[in-house]
């Protein structure tokens, strides 16, 4: 009698902490590939990590002696990292590598982490934003292109190839222990930069539990787009305050005064092209995906801006 | 004792405190819900708008208790007096009635997000910005809405078009039958009084961006405010065409109007 064969899953982002977190949930019922395009990370003698840039022809190599059943796609860089240019070569044009290459390879299942800021912060933004909301980032700012065509992309392949079994996740910030995004540096800091007189409505989901949402969305295949937030909220700055952040307020009008502040000083943490994330609110409805794959986050937000006010060195 | 504790004890009184946790909002773990409202800073502002309401405007509010003690509800009101004072009193009325208050969620102007400080600070108090998406999301989690479907043409209006309508837009109506929702209409008298303004200089609102830019005295009049609340109209579901829609629209409209001219003749000065 043949033994059951363990699942083969390719994850890439692995230098993220939160890729690492999910290798770590699911490293001792599958077989995983770790892939990163930055750096190569030790995750253990029982994971091949690559750092791999997933335009090159080397990448297909990885599907042929893998074989892998699914793939969980986090490489996604950053908008605050990188040039646009190589920044929308990696998310998009990688990203269209890697949904071929899945389809090429019969991949049963792709789970691609996406991002709220799709929808772009405007004035205008009811709450509760649900996934068949448009996404109007890419009219916001070219630094968020690359972002919304990363969905574009993998929506045409979700429809084009429904046999792939592809769902997008959309999470509001992703918070805690080891998280290098803007939210997180912001949180972290000492002193965190505030535009006079807005604090607008936020949502933070700790990174445990974001790495639970991803295993249960790689466990159920169900296509679609998916919003993931817990049902919290609070406003930046109550927020700041609750991290011990010294909260440093910025001229907010007229507009053109704090994008030339910001552009002027180029804060990593604080970047011109998301002022509007700290003006106007970005409420998303995560309710679909809770009742969808039985989903409650465990850490609430008290507890993790506990663990900023007591670690304000940077993590 | 800290400093805001004690501001806080001086400037909240216990009953107000009681009340207002009484009423037990749907919010999250740091006292917010997703449009912004805030329980705690809701205690400030009821505390505020009581001194407003009962010394400054010395509000008669008569029927509020026509509001549903549970479920969606739409309230509609005319809309007037250039500030959406008449937003806060009705709500104050129904978030301070004796038996099963409400705190009410009112639809504001679009361009009230794009304030510092005034935007987030009506958020806090609960207003919520003026989308449809918006309302449909608030009567689907049982909340009561104010709604002014007049909007700007409402509140912008002259002195000399007092107690006017104007055109009423037809959204209220298919979010009303969409959620079942009664409507219950407001008529509010003492607003228009209150900033009266001579002229609307349109091409300074345009300049600064601004829904109207009225020429009027920098004070808001201690006029005196009557609201009258009339019985919940109710409407069915059925896909009927716009035409029909813009109907009971007039039907809300004309019962808005009636309860007007009751609050006129109840009134016997201006301030």
């Amino acid at each position: 009698m043949t033994k059951q064969r363990r699942p083969h899953i390719l994850v890439t982002g692995a230098a993220g902490a939160l890729a690492q977190r999910v290798i770590n949930q699911l490293r001792d019922h599958c077989d995983l590939v770790a892939v990163d395009f930055r750096e190569q990370v030790y995750l253990g003698d029982d994971i091949p990590s690559y750092c791999i840039d997933f335009t090159k022809r080397v990448f297909e190599d990885l599907f042929r002696r893998y074989e892998f059943d699914g793939v969980i796609h986090l490489g996604r860089i950053q908008s605050s990292q990188l040039t646009r240019m190589r920044r929308y070569n990696a998310n998009v044009l990688g990203t269209q590598k890697l949904l071929d290459l899945s389809h090429k390879y019969g991949i049963k299942r792709v789970v691609v982490l996406s991002t709220y800021h799709v929808y772009g912060a405007v004035a205008y933004n009811p709450a509760l934003i649900d996934e068949s909301a448009p996404l109007k980032a890419a009219g916001l700012s070219a630094d968020l292109v690359d972002s919304v065509e990363l969905e574009n992309l993998a929506n045409i392949y979700l429809w084009r190839y429904p046999e792939l079994n592809i769902t997008i996740l959309r999470p509001c910030n992703i918070v805690g222990p080891g998280v290098r995004n803007t939210m997180s540096s912001l949180l972290s800091s000492e002193n965190a930069p505030v535009l006079a007189g807005f604090s607008p409505m936020m949502q933070f989901i700790h990174i445990d539990d974001m790495a639970d949402a991803i295993v249960r969305a790689y466990k159920k295949p169900v296509r679609g787009v998916f919003n993931v937030a817990p049902e919290d909220w609070v406003a930046y700055q109550h927020a700041l305050k609750l991290c011990g952040c010294r909260r440093i307020p910025i001229p907010s009008i007229p507009p053109v005064v704090p994008n030339l502040i910001l552009k002027t000083l180029k804060l990593k943490s604080f970047p011109s092209y998301l002022t509007a994330f700290f003006k106007y609110p970005v409420v998303i409805d995560g309710r679909a995906f809770a009742r969808e794959f039985d989903f409650k986050p465990k850490r609430p937000l008290k507890e993790i801006f506990r663990f900023y006010r007591e670690n304000k060195r940077p993590v | 004792m800290s400093l805001a504790s004690y501001l806080k004890s001086k400037l909240i009184p216990a009953d107000i405190n009681e009340h207002i946790n009484r009423i037990r909002k749907p919010i999250g773990s740091l006292g917010y819900d997703p449009w912004g409202y805030n329980n705690e800073v809701m205690k400030y502002g009821f505390s505020l708008t009581r001194q407003i309401y009962e010394k400054y405007f010395r509000v008669e509010a008569h029927g509020v208790e026509n509001v549903p003690a549970e479920g969606p509800v739409l309230i509609i009101a005319n809309h007037s007096g250039q500030l959406p004072i008449d937003g806060l009193l009705v709500g104050y009325a129904l978030a301070s009635r004796e038996q099963e208050p409400r705190i009410p969620r009112a639809m504001i102007e679009r361009f009230f997000p794009t304030v510092p400080w005034l935007g987030n600070l009506l958020n806090e108090f609960g207003a919520v910005l003026g989308d449809p998406v918006n309302c449909a999301k608030m009567l689907a989690n049982n909340e009561a809405v104010i709604v002014f479907p007049e909007g700007v043409r409402g509140s912008g209006k002259l002195y000399r078009d007092r107690y006017q309508l104007k055109r009423f837009g037809n959204g209220f109506m298919h979010l009303a039958m969409k959620y079942k929702a009664p409507i219950v209409p407001v008529g509010v008298v003492g607003c228009e009084e209150t900033i009266p303004a001579i002229a609307n200089i349109k091409p300074l609102a345009k300049a600064l961006g601004i829904p109207y830019a009225p020429v009027a005295m920098p004070v808001v009049l201690p006029a005196k405010v009557h609201l009258n609340f009339g019985p919940p109209m109710y409407f069915d579901d059925l896909e009927i065409p716009e035409e029909l829609v813009t109907e009971r629209v007039e039907q809300v409209k004309a019962e808005i109007s009636r309860l007007i001219d009751k609050g006129l003749s109840e009134r016997k000065k201006l301030f």
